[in-house]
């Protein structure tokens, strides 16, 4: 369904996107104002639980991300470090220790907790972050504890493991919150975040096409619904409708790539949210688009049944095997024609920073792509500089250029 | 057949010196400077000014002009604009053509780069953020040990044994040095161990890229013979250089030269 405002003209999907993720927050703070309880969520502990039972969520680390991107993140940085956590913390942690001691931001307000659910498939960190958060705040945690696979799959064992936390996960809540769970709803969430989980993977995949029909970073700007909100009917809608603007896109021979598309790159790692203005204007400006990342596409998860479920959440980038980590990259280097990779070591996340440069010697290697390394940090300003950035962005290019000279060059 | 003479010139801003390079029909160096100020001082025009003086030629005669480096952006007079490590590869493979890997280490940088069989840069990595073994470093040691920069290769060439230098950060690292310095250390040998630390972390680069031989050295460092005594341990081959070897960069950009 395609919705419309006022004057009866086509509502953009970027901008229904937008508003479905304004709208988890002010529900939540209008749930805490009529006296409910609501708690502070891990980006990808199974929202199934949560929308199931209506129970309303805030997600720290969306939080400090727009935070970050808003300019705030030095600020609330040092502010932590005042309070005496080291610099060497996560910065996502970091502002949220702040946020939580001054309890209000000038750049966006969340309420604060009731009780927390922390999943450690993407950080094991997390859990120390939410356990010091249980400890200051007094209030109950809840962990699901998802371990890195040491497979290539999920196995029998470990799906055992993740339901019985799940189910003991859910008679917690209801505990907490006094509210219940309903089997049917259940399986409706489910089919509506597979729903959601496919659109959004498909409009993803239209980065197959050259040019691409859309900038890469709108897949940072898009992917906060698929972890917000993506068990609810409008961000599956909103999904779709995207999927069909790209389709539509590619049909007609447009993009929202401002410029003209001269290399395609595979961009590694959690967006520098200080930066996202200067790294988007710098690589637009080179021509640089992104049409590979793993990182806005991990928050979509396949499965047809419960069992599959537990496993979808061991598929998560950190939670992954490496040998896994390597050929989700592989394949969609190859799938997405890219010309290089950006790779960005990112000071606050050690978990994912830790395989980088294996992962880059294997890129190279697999996908026979030149890659560049730059440092930064996800949410943390004073870990990038933006001299660096520039001039290992032009190196690359050069690199590049070279490559298609020569691969022009066999051709003719 | 009188062969025109084409004058192009090529600079290197770097974050510590300011390099230029005048060549004759990309086949010969008729002019050069280096300037031990960089990017945002009076270092880049300074070494343009000499090097033109050192060609004997007036700045009009320069038919084209590359700028490279960090500073490459506030040179206006550039027609083109380079990034250090492609300028750096060219130059290089310019001054040794068989060469496959070139470090170049540079006042804050360093660079390892894979050159292919025809002579392009392929690939490279840089070391982080830290200025750990990079010509800073080495200007910070040599300020606390009170020898001349220029020194620190013979120093290093008189050493019977290398101090363990463990630090890694700039700052520790020089701590590390005075206190070996009053427990009375040889100096030659804290040369040594300074080399050897610088060493240790450029080999974890190149290892990190693949070393394919042979190996060459541009950058202002490479001509610290004791830097390169310490890599040539570290890395179990032969690294060359050459006494041009830091005007790589400036070489690069001058052959780069259009058309």
């Amino acid at each position: 369904m395609t919705e419309k405002n006022t004057s009866g003209e086509k509502i953009p999907a970027k901008q229904r996107l937008k508003e479905i993720a304004e709208k988890v927050t002010r529900e939540a703070w209008e749930a805490k104002k009529r006296g409910e309880k609501i708690g502070w969520c891990a980006s990808n502990f199974p929202q199934e639980i949560t929308t199931t039972m209506g129970i309303p969520v805030v997600y720290p680390e969306n939080h400090a991300a727009a935070v970050g991107a808003k300019g705030g993140g030095q600020r609330m940085c040092e502010y932590a470090e005042s309070m005496g956590y080291s610099s060497d913390l996560c910065s996502y942690s970091c502002i949220n220790f702040a946020f939580t001691d001054i309890g209000e931001c000038q750049e966006l307000n969340i309420p604060l907790p009731d009780f927390l659910l922390c999943c450690n498939n993407i950080c094991n960190c997390m859990i120390k972050w939410y356990e010091n958060l249980a400890f200051k705040l007094d209030i109950p945690l809840l962990l699901i504890d998802i371990p890195r696979l040491s497979n290539f799959t999920c196995d029998d064992d470990r799906i055992r493991y993740i339901r019985a936390q799940f189910d003991d996960c859910i008679l917690k809540l209801q505990e907490i919150t006094g509210k219940t769970w309903d089997e049917e709803k259940f399986k409706k969430v489910m089919d509506i975040s597979l729903r959601s989980s496919k659109a959004w993977l498909k409009a993803v995949d239209y980065a197959k096409y050259v040019p691409s029909p859309y900038s890469g970073f709108d897949i940072f700007n898009n992917m906060a619904v698929a972890c917000v909100a993506r068990g609810t009917e409008e961000a599956a809608e909103a999904f779709e409708q995207l999927a069909e603007e790209y389709e539509a896109n590619v049909k007609n021979g447009i993009t929202t790539f401002k410029g003209e598309e001269k290399y395609r790159v595979l961009f590694e790692g959690i967006a520098c949210w200080a930066y996202l203005g200067f790294t988007y204007r710098t690589l637009r400006d080179f021509g640089i688009n992104i049409t590979s990342t793993i990182y806005g596409p991990a928050f979509s998860f396949l499965y047809q049944n419960v069992d599959e479920l537990m496993a979808a959440y061991s598929y998560v980038p950190n939670c992954n095997c490496f040998e896994r980590e390597v050929e989700l990259r592989v394949k969609d280097a190859i799938a997405k024609k890219v010309d290089g990779a950006i790779i960005h070591m990112n000071r606050s996340c050690k978990n994912w920073s830790g395989k980088l440069y294996e992962l880059e010697r294997q890129l190279r290697l697999q996908a026979g792509i030149p890659t560049v390394v730059f440092d930064g940090d996800q949410c943390d300003p004073r870990a990038f500089s933006e001299a660096q950035f520039i001039t290992r962005i032009k190196a690359l290019i050069e690199i590049m250029e070279e490559n298609r000279r020569k691969k022009e060059e066999l051709n003719e | 057949m009188v062969v025109k003479k084409i004058y192009t010139m090529g600079i290197d801003i770097g974050s510590t010196t300011s390099k230029t390079v005048i060549m004759l029909n990309k086949k010969e160096i008729v002019g050069q400077a280096v300037i031990p100020v960089g990017t945002g001082t009076s270092g880049p025009l300074r070494s343009i000014e000499a090097a033109l003086k050192s060609a004997g030629i007036a700045r009009e005669e320069v038919s084209f002009t590359v700028a490279t480096g960090y500073g490459r952006n506030s040179i206006r007079q550039a027609q083109l604009k380079l990034s250090e490590l492609s300028c750096h590869a060219k130059g290089a493979v310019w001054l040794y053509p068989p060469v496959r890997t070139v470090i170049d280490i540079g006042g804050q940088d360093i660079k390892v780069m894979s050159i292919s069989e025809d002579g392009k840069l392929q690939n490279f990595v840089m070391n982080d953020k830290c200025a750990a073994g990079t010509g800073r470093f080495l200007e910070v040691m040599a300020r606390v040990l009170e020898a001349r920069l220029s020194d620190l290769g013979e120093l290093d060439a008189r050493a019977k044994n290398y101090v363990e230098i463990s630090s890694t950060c700039t700052v520790f690292a020089e701590s590390e040095v005075i206190s070996r310095l009053s427990q009375g250390a040889d100096i030659c040998d804290l040369v040594a161990g300074i080399h050897r630390s610088v060493a240790v972390r450029v080999a974890a680069l190149a290892n990190r890229l693949g070393v394919v031989e042979p190996v060459f050295i541009t950058g202002g460092v490479s001509l610290n013979s004791g830097v390169i005594r310490a890599l040539e341990a570290e890395l179990g081959v032969r690294v060359w250089t050459d006494a041009r070897a830091n005007l790589a960069g400036a070489i690069g950009a001058a052959l780069s030269a259009r058309p």
